[in-house]
């Protein structure tokens, strides 16, 4: 039992390890809790996928907080695409960086706002879900010098966004001030075969969440008290202790009938002498039947 | 009564011998080789030394391309011993040093090493250090002695050194430290203390350097400048006379430098041939007095005539190969001359003085197409009438090896199957009536008598006679060996690619090459130098028409390494290996996509990308595109670019705008980029599931009565990326900067499903993808050690789908069509152990219908393959299962993975220099067939979960037989016996 309570504390501070002395690369996300109505709200202790659900938010509603630091804020542009055709700006990001104390530097409190279709633009994207073609979306790949190597792009079937309005769900990953890629399309599920369906609101419900990377589990690392030296490997290769009858079944039913074999021959010899035939074949009917179940 | 007394002992008995033929995981020693077979090659042979002594038997040491020296037997081409040297320790010379060992010279001049030439152990290595890079030349004087040690010679690394013939010690060494200075000739002129070092500085310069042997004194340096410089080869026509060709390749000079002086001769090519036709090159060689040079249209060969006088002996244009120079007697040196004509080759054995004279004229019928020769080796035997007689050794385009001897082929050796670069299984005919190749049992006898013994085999009352009786019946058993398909389907054609372009196919019965094809597409031609072959496809699997069509396989090769260069797809029966059909394209190829569709001959369609990002559909029938066209929209793909770190996917969009294009040319459209910043993330894997493989269930039932659903899908893209310094030798990167990053991308839409950092991780990364799982091995620098993880991919979207009720009243989603375009609900579960090897290859064992339980292939780097239970492997494993857990077959976490040394599925053998394994389903669920290939070939076959759905080969029928016809005559004699006694009761 203490050895199992050694070993639990020692997996502990194994798993608890990286988090206390290797705070580095973490990709740990503040939580701005006011912003996003998570007042007393745990902390997460590790970047959880954090959802910056910013709700429909269109560029009429959303006002600028002026209490940002002006100097860390950034925007970047959210282009789209209808079909083949070129890309046209249709949103902005806002977001503030952070800087850690090791030199990373992390997004945080993301908000977008999403310029309305214009006339030309609804048109397009009828034309779009009547041919069920492609809406395309992209983000600069370095959110500090846009596009940076190159644009991310996604796309997604016209025919999965409308519902009520225009429903969409940015997932950005993140890498530091780098998006590495972005998974666009619905919020819910997008049945096959799609069916034509136009939206009733020509207005976007937008949904964001920004993600980093998870930190891999470590290798379990056992002591060599458990192990037992080497033989913890040939451990697991042996199979369980089987119980007697299942190791010798095959020897213990013939034996058995072998046995019930001897005692019927007995009781039947001197049966048969003291009885006579007819009580030897009344008795042997059934002991026969029982005997060979 | 008495029925049961019979029964009884019966019944024991027979339930006994089923209990001995518990089939078993690993193999028994007299199991080997009855379902495996290994093949040794060498590779393309570089060099060749000849070992003749008196006594002893006749071999040749060879060094290979694939870096391997062996010694084989002169008489049969068998391997005596052979050693694999790392791929980084590229071998640059072998030659024999005192009749006895084999010297080499490898690591860019950098390594020494001395090889017994009996048994092939090594006797000593040295490393030979320099102040720079240069070519490396190795030369073995036979009469040079430094106080009774005989010596070699070895200029590398800008530095000669003397190194001892005994024990690898350097006796001296002398620097060339001039920047520019670049050797060409070690030469030691036989019977003098001289060693003259001979080379060019500064493409202009002409440098001699004359080097005391006994003790690496300079006594003379000499240079001379030629204005119009140099090109870099030069032919050794004596001792003190070398032949260069000028840097436009059209004028000859003849370089002397005779007691030190050096002299130039120039001789303007054109004045020796009326029609040079462009610039020549000389090709290398060593012949006293003649050397050979090469233009576009001849090979000219020219004799030294006094003070650099030059005269042409021959002028040809077929393709020519010449040999090394062999002394046969005082003053006397003989080479090899190397011709083609058609499918015969000649072969001239000449004297170097006297070109006209033939010591040997032999034109030889090659056997098959092995293309030219690529070289030569001679070699002499005295005849039975005291005669000089010659042999060749020839390596063919094709890198097999030869033995000509008294104008036949002696033995042959294919060792282009050293360098598989793609293998493919294809099915053989079906048996059909009246060509079956089956023979009946010889005679009822001798099948009586092969039961009888293996009847007392199972008894265990075999003598050792009959057990080695039995062994070789099985062994013989012409069952495997057939060519027609089998109702297990373990007979099957390998078909592999090898470097050199010729494609085989291998039986999986006994490894045997059923046909060879040198493709035409892949001979060295005029148009095209360097051909490359590329992939191998399966191009039309018949199953409907498989009495009357053939299988054949797509080959895919490329003119040179560029994307945009031109390609030939050739298509070939793999029945016997004709080339059905070759396509010269006008596009290039840079990516083949084998679409899940075929036609109604059941061809296979395939979608070819080019550099201009066009897609071109394969086969070019109407019916193919009314096909295709069908599915147009959902046809996707993706792109990697490793080089700056981003992925792209990508689908059609219309037909080709050009004007020029057919109607099978399709323009594509960018879907989804995924860029990893250049200063975090290097893509180092990409791994993606098998397009054949079966996955049997989606459902897994865990411990508690609970279903979670495999998320399954063909378009899941794994992709590993390292930290870019982490991408360089281990050890030049310490833990906290580098790490592993792992990914889960979907192809279709471009989302990453799962996204999992390592910290102090590094490559090589090995992975291997199968159902829902992933398995990758890299290395820990954290716990110096390598590790493997595993990532499990669920579904949620189908989690609901538990309650029974639902099921019965069909209100489950199980039926409905799966978009990708919905959002991903899935679950990852991931664990990583530690493990022992560092890996050369993984692979997953495939089964026809996935339901066998799978096992990992790991080729370690001992160059074996390790099978590993993907139980071990599985991310649910924890300290403490629980008995619900454990009856589901969870093992007890531990911190390693287990290797247990029963579970080489290579057993005592090595498949040297391995690359790369290949798991092929057999028609039995239970069994895969394994075809692991490296410079070596391995052959196997696997049951993961034992052979539970068929009898094991030595299963003793007659043995079954004699027990039921026991039984049947013992329920006779007892119903007899019991029949008579009860009448007997009744008279009483």
């Amino acid at each position: 039992m203490d050895t199992i309570k050694v070993v639990a504390a020692i997996i502990l501070t194994i798993y608890l390890f990286p988090f206390l002395s290797f705070g580095f690369q973490s990709d740990e996300l503040l939580v701005d809790d006011e912003e996003f109505g998570l007042e007393g709200a745990p902390q997460p202790r590790f970047p959880e996928p954090t959802s910056t659900r910013s709700a429909p938010v269109t560029t009429a509603t959303r006002k600028r907080h002026s209490d940002l630091d002006s100097d860390s804020k950034i925007e970047f542009s959210l282009d789209h695409a209808f079909g083949d055709s070129d890309f046209s700006p249709a949103g902005t990001f806002s977001a503030r960086i952070k800087t850690w104390s090791h030199g990373g530097q992390t997004l945080t409190k993301l908000r977008f706002s999403r310029n309305n279709f214009t006339n030309e633009e609804q048109k397009k994207f009828k034309n779009l879900l009547e041919s069920d073609d492609f809406y395309r979306i992209r983000l600069p790949s370095n959110v500090l010098s846009p596009p940076g190597r190159d644009f991310i792009i996604s796309s997604v079937k016209a025919r999965c966004l409308p519902r009520e309005g225009l429903d969409e769900h940015f997932v950005i990953h993140m890498e530091g001030v780098n998006v590495l890629a972005v998974n666009y399309g619905s919020p819910g599920s997008c049945s096959y075969p799609r069916n034509l369906k136009l939206p009733v609101k020509w207005s976007f419900s937008s949904y964001t969440v920004l993600k980093n990377s998870e930190q891999a589990p470590r290798a379990p690392i056992f002591t060599e008290e458990i192990l037992g030296g080497e033989n913890g490997g040939g451990e697991v290769v042996q199979p369980p202790e089987r119980s007697f009858w299942a190791k010798y079944w095959m020897y213990l039913i013939p034996l058995g009938l072998i046995i019930m074999n001897a005692i019927t021959q007995a009781m039947n010899m001197p049966e048969e002498q003291a009885t006579g035939q007819v009580a030897g074949t009344v008795q042997r009917g059934p002991s026969s039947a029982a005997r060979r179940r | 009564m008495a029925i049961r007394s019979f029964f009884a002992p019966f019944l024991f008995f027979a339930l006994c011998s089923y209990s001995s033929l518990t089939p078993v995981l690993s193999l028994y020693e007299d199991q080997v080789g009855l379902m495996d077979w290994h093949q040794q090659y060498i590779g393309k042979v570089k060099q060749a030394v000849f070992s003749t002594q008196k006594t002893g038997r006749r071999r040749v040491i060879v060094s290979t391309e694939e870096n391997v020296i062996a010694s084989l037997d002169l008489r049969h081409g068998e391997i005596f011993w052979r050693h694999l040297l790392g791929s980084n320790d590229v071998i640059d010379g072998i030659d024999i040093g005192l009749g006895k060992y084999v010297i080499t010279l490898s690591s860019g001049g950098s390594v020494l090493r001395s090889w017994n030439l009996p048994d092939g152990q090594m006797m000593w290595e040295s490393s030979l250090q320099g102040p720079k890079h240069s070519k490396s030349l190795l030369l073995v004087p036979t009469n040079l002695k430094i106080e009774k040690d005989n010596v070699i010679v070895v200029f590398s690394n800008g530095r000669l050194h003397a190194v001892s013939c005994i024990d690898g010690e350097v006796l001296w060494n002398k620097d060339f430290e001039a920047e520019s200075f670049e050797a060409l000739q070690v030469i030691q002129p036989p019977g003098s203390d001289l060693i003259y070092v001979v080379g060019f500085a500064a493409s202009s310069q002409f440098e001699m350097y004359q080097i005391n042997a006994r003790n690496g004194e300079l006594l003379k340096h000499e240079r001379a400048t030629f204005s119009s410089g140099f090109l870099r080869e030069v032919s050794l026509v004596s001792s003190e006379t070398v032949v260069a060709l000028d840097s436009t390749g059209s004028i000859l000079l003849t370089i002397s430098f005779q007691n030190g002086e050096i002299s130039f001769q120039q001789t303007p090519i054109s004045s020796l041939v009326e029609d040079p036709s462009g610039p020549a090159v000389i090709i290398p060689s060593s012949v006293p007095g003649i050397f050979a040079i090469k233009t576009n249209a001849f090979t000219i060969f020219i004799r030294v005539i006094g003070e650099g006088k030059l005269e042409v002996v021959e002028k040809t244009n077929h393709e020519t190969t010449v040999s090394n120079v062999l002394p046969i007697s005082e003053g006397q040196q003989a080479f090899a001359l190397v011709q083609h004509a058609g499918s015969e080759i000649h072969l001239a054995v000449k004297i170097a003085h006297d070109w006209d004279g033939n010591l040997l004229k032999e034109s030889i019928k090659m056997d098959q197409q092995r293309g030219l020769v690529h070289k030569v080796f001679i070699n002499n035997y005295i005849r039975t009438d005291r005669s000089h007689g010659f042999r060749v050794l020839i390596v063919m385009e094709d890198h097999s090896l030869l033995l000509l001897q008294q104008g036949a082929i002696v033995w042959s050796r294919e060792d282009g199957l050293a360098s598989v670069i793609d293998v493919t299984a294809s099915e053989l005919p079906v048996e059909r009536d009246g060509v079956s190749v089956a023979k009946v049992e010889h005679n009822l006898f001798e099948w009586l008598k092969g039961h009888m013994l293996k009847l007392k085999g199972t008894l265990m009352l075999a003598s050792p006679e009959d057990v080695a009786a039995i062994q070789s019946m099985r062994l013989k058993s012409s069952e495997k060996s057939k060519m027609t398909r089998d109702h297990n389907g373990f007979r099957k054609l390998l078909v592999v690619l090898t470097r050199a372009g010729k494609l085989f196919a291998l039986h999986t019965g006994d490894g045997r090459i059923v046909w060879s094809h040198f493709l035409q597409s892949l001979h060295k031609s005029g148009t095209c130098q360097s051909p490359i072959g590329l992939n191998l496809y399966q191009w039309q699997v018949p199953h409907h028409h498989a009495m009357d069509e053939n299988p054949s396989v797509l080959v895919i090769s490329r003119c040179g390494p560029s994307s945009d260069a031109p390609v030939v797809l050739s298509f070939v029966d793999t029945y016997t290996g004709k080339e059905l059909n070759s396509l010269s394209l006008v596009h290039g190829v840079v990516q083949v996509i084998p679409l899940p569709y075929t036609d109604s001959t059941e061809q296979r369609l395939h979608l070819l990308i080019d550099s201009d990002k066009h897609a071109h559909l394969y086969p070019t029938t109407s019916e193919a595109l009314r096909i295709f066209k069908r599915e147009f929209s959902n046809i996707y793909w993706y792109s990697v670019e490793d080089h700056n770190g981003i992925i792209k996917g990508h689908a059609l969009k219309c037909k080709c705008t050009d004007e020029a294009a057919d109607e099978f040319c399709f323009d594509t459209r960018d879907l989804w980029s995924v860029v990893f910043p250049s200063e975090s993330g290097k893509i180092i894997a990409t791994v993606t599931r098998k397009l054949n493989e079966v996955v049997h269930t989606q459902a897994k039932v865990i411990a508690d009565q609970d279903v979670m659903y495999k998320y399954i899908s063909r378009n899941l893209l794994f992709v590993a990326t390292v930290a870019p310094k982490g991408s360089g030798e281990i050890g030049s990167v310490t833990p906290e900067e580098s790490w592993l990053v792992a990914y889960l991308i979907d192809t279709v839409t471009g989302r990453i499903l799962h996204r999992v950092t390592h910290h102090g991780a590094r490559g090589p990364v090995h992975a291997v993808f199968s159902e829902n799982w992933i398995v990758y091995h890299y290395f820990n620098l954290r716990a110096h050690r390598y590790e493997m993880s595993v990532i499990e991919i669920y579904d949620q979207s189908r989690a609901d789908n538990k309650d029974v009720w639902k099921l019965v009243l069909g209100k489950h989603n199980l039926s409905s069509p799966i978009s990708l375009f919905s959002r991903p609900e899935v679950i990852t579960k991931s664990q990583s152990y530690f493990f022992t090897h560092s890996v050369k290859a993984i692979a997953v064992t495939s089964t026809a219908k996935g339901i066998t339980s799978k096992q990992l292939l790991v080729g370690t780097i001992g160059d074996q393959v390790l099978a590993l239970d993907k139980r071990f492997l599985d991310p649910r494993r924890s300290v403490n299962p629980t008995q619900a857990e454990k009856e589901e077959g969870i093992i007890p976490l531990t911190d390693s993975l287990p290797i247990i040394p029963q579970s080489y599925v290579t057993h005592a053998l090595r498949v040297e220099g391995l690359r790369g394994i290949i798991t092929v389903p057999a028609k039995l669920e239970s069994t895969t067939l394994v075809f692991a290939h490296g410079v070596d070939l391995f052959f196997t076959q696997l049951a993961p979960s034992r052979t539970y759905d068929s009898l094991t080969e030595d299963f003793s029928y007659a043995l079954l037989l004699l027990t039921i016809v026991a039984l049947v005559a013992a329920i006779f004699v007892t119903w007899r016996l019991s029949e008579r006694k009860e009448l007997q009761d009744k008279w009483r």
